[in-house]
């Protein structure tokens, strides 16, 4: 069955609409990717999700519960968790509040999943202290992760994990997304990094202009002509 | 980040040097990995210092060494008395600032509110069942004040919450902008003030008060023991704000807000709830600086919260809008700043001063003395 099913999502911001009746499935235990170019509208799509959008017509089914109106805070309870593009961290808390912060939710003070967090991000570990604002754009990367997975999703929404991260810093990334998967969370990206993304997913879509273009198994997307051409530069 | 802003100042200059210097030495060797050092210090210095400290401190150390000998301690005294006084409004009306994004103009009228329910405790509600007196101790005020100052407090908490309510919330709900907001809480301040007219009139009004004797300091200053209990209480508050956001999950979830309220939400942080525990804290405080103000001038006038707005602003802007601990440095600033300048002016001008040093800053340097960008 379905983990999370968007059906015909029609969103956008004041007048303009974005999302023309976007329709994605992820499935338990998958890695799904999005790419697409730039301002079609990926993130909103992920903004529409978790709640942060307002969906016009079109569910979002989660779990077998339809989640289309709830706010955002409630959205999170249900085993649903986002990482936004940008702006991903509290940056005048220190990296411990902002895990403390992602486990708001949870009833204990959270502390042992936070010693979890700090043994799959060992950097984070040594300066528990420190202000977000104060952290390299990895390190923030990684802190936004342990946060979203703070509440042990069943499910994680990452918009652009990789974004502004030197090569290697990605690969590392990438390489938490595949463990984060093994451990059995399901994951949707949205990725600029279309190669680096595709390979590690299940299946892939490809938006344009707010509507779905293409949808196919990740390293088949990789395959296929158009896509090579519009999104892998070759 | 402040680092990328700064191109003048000693400080990055050097960096700079440094840079230059460095690039023409061979690497590896002894000198060009002093210099190096020198540069990661003078770069991590370049994040954290701006030319903006420099030449405020510089101006501050110069003020203080050349007026020391010519201000009288006493004015100085007081300074930090009314600087305290100014704080305990200022944090309140910053932290609403950090987290709903307006400034909130009815912030006086909430101090005015507080120090007349005060009155209406003091004066109505405890007399009636025969709790009376002033002149508690050393101070000029009875120990009724001290069951009034929490009632009061709670009063204010509770109607800053239901003010929100009925028209802020509403008013975010539908999206409108800072101004719009700002205005709203112009006509909240003038129904505020109306309200405390009709009920208590316009007329000068005084907790009941007994003639108390003045400590003496050395330096020729003196002291009120009010002055003492008025400090005293405004260190407790802010110790008390500090741990609360510090050390409390519902503090730490209302800087989280401040920071980033969408994210807060998809964190599953109730924002609306984090907002409630503002606005009570900034009330409840509004009400307490109210009464300590109170106390401060020895009588209650309706305007008198919508005068303090001028001072408690500029301790905000001087602080860095939105920052708390700002807020704090700015209100002391502002005290003594406003207290000593009634040496040499008349002192119903000292809320000038509060003014002119506010303006000046915004035009120098409009992300506060402790301001941090982004
Ligand atoms: N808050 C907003 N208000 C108004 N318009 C917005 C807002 N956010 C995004 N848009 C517009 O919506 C369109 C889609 O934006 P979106 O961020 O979803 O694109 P995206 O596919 O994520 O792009 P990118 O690859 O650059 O992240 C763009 O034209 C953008 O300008
Ligand atoms: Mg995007």
């Amino acid at each position: 069955m379905a983990l999370l099913e968007a059906r015909d999502i029609v969103a956008g911001y004041g007048e303009t609409q974005i999302l023309h009746g976007v329709s994605l499935v992820v499935n338990e235990g998958e890695i799904v990717t999005i790419i697409g170019p730039n301002g079609c509208g990926k993130s909103t799509f992920m903004k529409a999700v978790v709640g942060l959008v307002r969906v016009r017509t079109g569910s979002v089914t989660f779990r077998g519960t339809d989640i289309t109106d709830y706010p955002p805070e409630r959205v999170v309870r249900t085993g649903l968790c986002y990482v936004p593009q940008s702006a991903n961290v509290f940056p005048s808390l220190s990296i411990r509040e902002n895990l403390e912060m992602g486990a708001f939710i949870r009833g204990d003070d959270a502390r042992a999943r936070i010693d979890e967090m700090f043994g799959l991000f060992p950097d984070l570990a040594r300066r528990p202290t420190a202000r977000a604002g104060s952290l390299s754009g990895g390190q923030r990367q990684m802190l936004a992760l342990a946060r979203a997975l703070m509440l042990d999703p069943v499910l994680l929404l990452l918009d652009e994990p990789s974004a502004g991260l030197s090569p290697a810093i990605m690969g590392m990334v990438f390489e938490r997304i595949r463990e984060i998967n093994a451990t059995g969370v399901a994951l949707l990206l949205v990725e600029q990094q279309a190669r680096e993304a595709l390979q590690v997913s299940d299946r892939g879509y490809v938006l344009s202009g707010g509507e779905n273009r293409l949808e196919d198994g990740g390293p088949a997307l990789l395959d296929n002509p158009e896509v090579a051409r519009l999104y892998l530069g070759g | 980040m402040a680092g990328r802003e700064v191109t003048q100042g000693w400080i990055p200059a050097f960096a700079g040097m440094t840079r230059r210097f460095g690039k023409g030495l061979p690497k590896g060797d002894g000198v060009g990995r002093g210099l190096t050092a020198w540069r990661a210090a003078a770069e991590r210095l370049r994040g954290a210092w701006s030319p903006g400290y420099s030449v405020a401190a510089a101006v501050a150390v110069l003020l203080i060494l050349g007026f020391l000998p010519f201000v009288k301690m006493g004015l100085v005294v007081n300074g930090f008395v009314l600087g305290a006084i100014i704080a305990t409004g200022a944090i309140g009306l910053t932290l609403i600032y950090g987290n709903l994004n307006f400034a909130n103009i009815a912030h006086g009228d909430y101090m005015a509110m507080g120090a007349y329910v005060a009155f209406f405790v003091v004066t109505d509600l405890l007399s009636a069942v025969g709790i009376q007196g002033q002149g508690f101790g050393p101070f000029t005020f009875g120990y009724p004040l001290l069951i009034a100052l929490p009632l009061a407090a709670a009063v204010v908490a509770l109607g800053a919450v239901v003010l929100d309510v009925a028209v802020y919330r509403r008013l975010r709900n539908r999206k409108v902008n800072a101004v719009v907001m700002a205005m709203a809480s112009l006509g909240l301040a003038i129904a505020v003030r109306g309200l405390i007219q009709i009920i208590w009139t316009g007329e000068k009004l005084q907790f009941p008060r007994e003639s108390r004797q003045v400590y003496h300091l050395p330096m020729d200053a003196r002291i009120p023991p009010d002055s003492i209990f008025i400090a005293g209480l405004a260190v407790v508050l802010v110790v008390g704000v500090y741990l609360l956001l510090t050390r409390t999950k519902i503090g730490k979830a209302m800087r989280a807000t401040a920071d980033n309220p969408d994210l807060a939400r998809v964190t599953g942080i109730p924002t609306e709830r984090v907002i409630w525990a503002t606005w009570a804290i900034g009330g409840g405080l509004a009400a307490i600086a109210g009464i300590l103000l109170a106390v401060f001038q020895a009588q209650l006038l309706p305007s008198m919260g919508w005068e303090f707005l001028i001072p408690l602003f500029a301790a905000v802007i001087l602080g860095g809008i939105g920052n708390p601990y700002g807020a704090l440095v700015g209100a002391l600033v502002i005290g003594v700043s406003m207290e000593v300048s009634t040496q040499w002016i008349t002192p119903s001008y000292k809320h000038a001063v509060a003014f002119i040093i506010m303006i000046v800053l915004l035009l120098a340097r409009p992300r506060g003395l402790l301001g941090r960008s982004s």
